[in-house]
């Protein structure tokens, strides 16, 4: 009696510990599940509710089906918005993928002084998108340094007017972007220089490989997750922009930068159409979520996880 | 890189190959370099020196601070300087504080649901922000968080990142210094303040560096939450002032340089942490 009495208590007592266990475990992670979960998790599910719904802040959701999505085909600025961020990526995944590997092998040498190149090359990247957007906005103005510059060599007869073109803004803003975010990649690559196999490049050195034909046969190939993960990096980070449209030309000239998440920002907060402005949301989530899990797939092959 | 040997290469044309890397390496500095010099001639040139002018005038002659002063004409940028800092460091302590919180029982304790509640913490890395933007709006707008402290801060309080960062940090602690804790009594809560996030530190110290430049620097979501000018950030000040004073530009690049002061000032104690943080975490199944 009295023995499985004891054993029952000592039971009694060792769930009890495993229940406060699992409290304790609980109240751990408790401020970051609150947190996440209302702003991250909860605004997920409810950015493709209000998609599907006309709110505009002055009255309450209603449901309207697809209708919003409907609008999208129609919407001509949509569509610009849509073909300019294509245009944009097309650009500047293989400007950041092939600056940031040229940046990287030059400052991987053994060469004096080389920490003040790959500090300067970096600078950029932990500089605020909204000092970097006024400053290349001045150098783009007509008589601003480059336009000088361009006139004091003689290779131009009248200014670029690069920002105030509707052919020319979006490449302009490519420039700016591959600047601001080459000295990221290039740290990418660096760390991916420096876990690859010196027996290899070795080997070509003695089989009487030249340094550009060891970059380009060694080097480069040996790379290869590296470059992946760039590229899928590169990509989100496009797909994404906003910054340097909000700085330096607010979408315009006529919607030629306008981009989808400048799209988003403009529909929702400033036409306040939420419903609407939900829906672009939503397709631009379908792009980047194909691209999360190629970062994935990418990541895991290279052994690292980065953002 | 460099060979070892220079087995067929001749010094000559090694000399030679060095210094077409060198004349690359300047050029390309002065194109990463050269917004910066032209922010910053920018900034201290006085009232009577142009701007933009042909041709082009390449130092400001005699420099002048004054440029900085007239700043607090266009605009309470002590205010600006000071909400900055307050977001930003607010941010990195609820970072240091909730992700390692969050991490510790993921990485050292066994309970039903530990690993569901790992993947899904990681699943949500993939959320972009900028596709919860709206709701995340009116979520702080039903809270009456619109232009305060709170809705800056609360939502980046917790980085899905820094949970993952720090629960890597947390495995690769021995168990023997746990189980010496435990045998003297310790609690849960005194080994995850007392052994695990001192032994963390590191990257704890990374995690504040990303936190405390990506909240310093951000803008889209403090452009839709503040409405009113004594609630702006630097980003937001800066880039009201460049909206609506046109030809404010010296002014404009003395704000410029003042907000990018203390990001220098970090990343030259932190520099290790840019260069090689990055790429910290290595997934391990």
């Amino acid at each position: 009696m009295e023995a499985t009495q004891v054993i029952g208590t000592r039971a009694r007592a060792r769930r009890w510990r495993s229940l406060r266990k699992i409290g304790i475990a609980y109240l751990f992670l408790l401020p970051a599940f609150v947190i996440l979960g209302t702003f991250l998790v909860y605004p997920l599910f409810a950015s493709i509710w209000y998609s599907f719904t006309d709110y505009n802040v002055v009255h309450a959701a209603r449901f309207v089906g697809l209708a919003n999505y409907q609008k999208l085909l129609s919407d001509d600025v949509f569509k610009t918005a849509f073909r300019n961020t294509l245009v944009y990526s097309v650009g500047v995944i293989p400007g950041c993928t092939i600056l940031g590997l040229l940046l990287a092998l030059l400052v991987n040498q053994p060469m004096k002084g080389i920490t003040f190149f790959r500090i300067a090359y970096y600078m950029p990247v932990i500089t605020s998108i909204v000092v970097v957007g006024i400053v290349w906005k001045w150098m783009y103005f007509e008589d601003g340094i480059i336009n000088s510059m361009l006139r004091g060599l003689s290779l131009i007869a009248k200014p670029i007017p690069f920002l105030s073109s509707p052919s020319i803004a979006l490449y302009a803003i490519m420039a700016v972007t591959i600047w601001k975010a080459a000295g990221y990649y290039m740290v990418l690559y660096l760390a991916g220089l420096q876990s690859l196999p010196r027996e290899l490049d070795e080997a070509a050195m003695i089989d009487g490989a030249n340094r550009l034909q060891r970059l380009w046969n060694v080097t480069v190939p040996l790379l290869r997750p590296t470059i992946a993960l760039v590229v899928v990096l590169a990509s989100i980070g496009a797909m994404k922009v906003f910054g340097e449209i909000y700085v330096m030309t607010s979408g315009g000239p006529a919607d030629r930068t306008t981009t989808l998440v400048y799209y988003v920002y403009k529909q929702a907060f400033v036409f306040l159409s939420m419903g609407y402005a939900s829906s672009i949301a939503v397709v631009l989530f379908l792009f980047l979520i194909v691209l999360s899990v190629l970062n994935i797939k990418v990541s895991e092959r290279g052994g690292t996880v980065n953002y | 890189m460099e060979p070892a040997m220079p087995v067929l290469s001749t010094a000559r044309g090694r000399t030679l190959e060095n210094v077409a890397c060198y004349v690359l390496l300047i050029l390309l500095a002065l194109v990463f370099l050269g917004p910066f010099y032209w922010l910053v001639i920018t900034a201290l040139k006085g009232p009577g020196q142009n701007v933009f002018s042909y041709p082009p005038q390449l130092y400001p002659k005699p420099p002048t601070l004054v440029s900085f002063f007239e700043l607090w004409q266009v605009g309470p940028f002590h205010r600006y300087i000071l909400n900055s800092t307050f977001a930003a460091t607010m941010v990195v302590v609820g970072n240091a504080l909730f992700c390692s919180m969050a991490a510790y029982p993921l990485a050292r304790m066994r309970f039903p649901g530990r690993d569901p509640i790992f993947y899904l913490i990681l699943a949500t890395l993939i959320i972009p922000f900028e596709v919860t933007l709206i709701p995340s709006f009116l979520v702080v707008s039903r809270l009456h968080w619109v232009d305060t402290f709170p809705a800056l801060i609360v939502p980046a309080a917790v980085s899905p990142f820094g949970i993952f960062l720090m629960r890597q940090a947390f495995l690769t602690i021995p168990y023997e210094l746990e189980e010496a804790a435990r045998i003297d009594g310790a609690t849960e809560f005194g080994i995850y303040a007392q052994i695990m996030v001192p032994l963390a530190a590191p990257s704890l110290a990374a995690l504040a560096i990303f936190g405390f430049v990506a909240e310093w620097n951000s803008l889209l979501w403090p452009v839709v939450v503040l409405k009113s000018q004594e609630m702006q950030t630097l980003p937001v000040a800066i880039t009201f002032l460049d909206s609506n004073f046109y030809g404010g530009w010296r002014q404009i690049a003395a704000g410029s340089v003042l907000s990018i002061l203390p990001i220098l000032v970090v990343f030259a104690f932190a520099q290790r942490y840019f260069m090689e943080g990055l790429t910290a975490g290595a997934i391990k199944g």
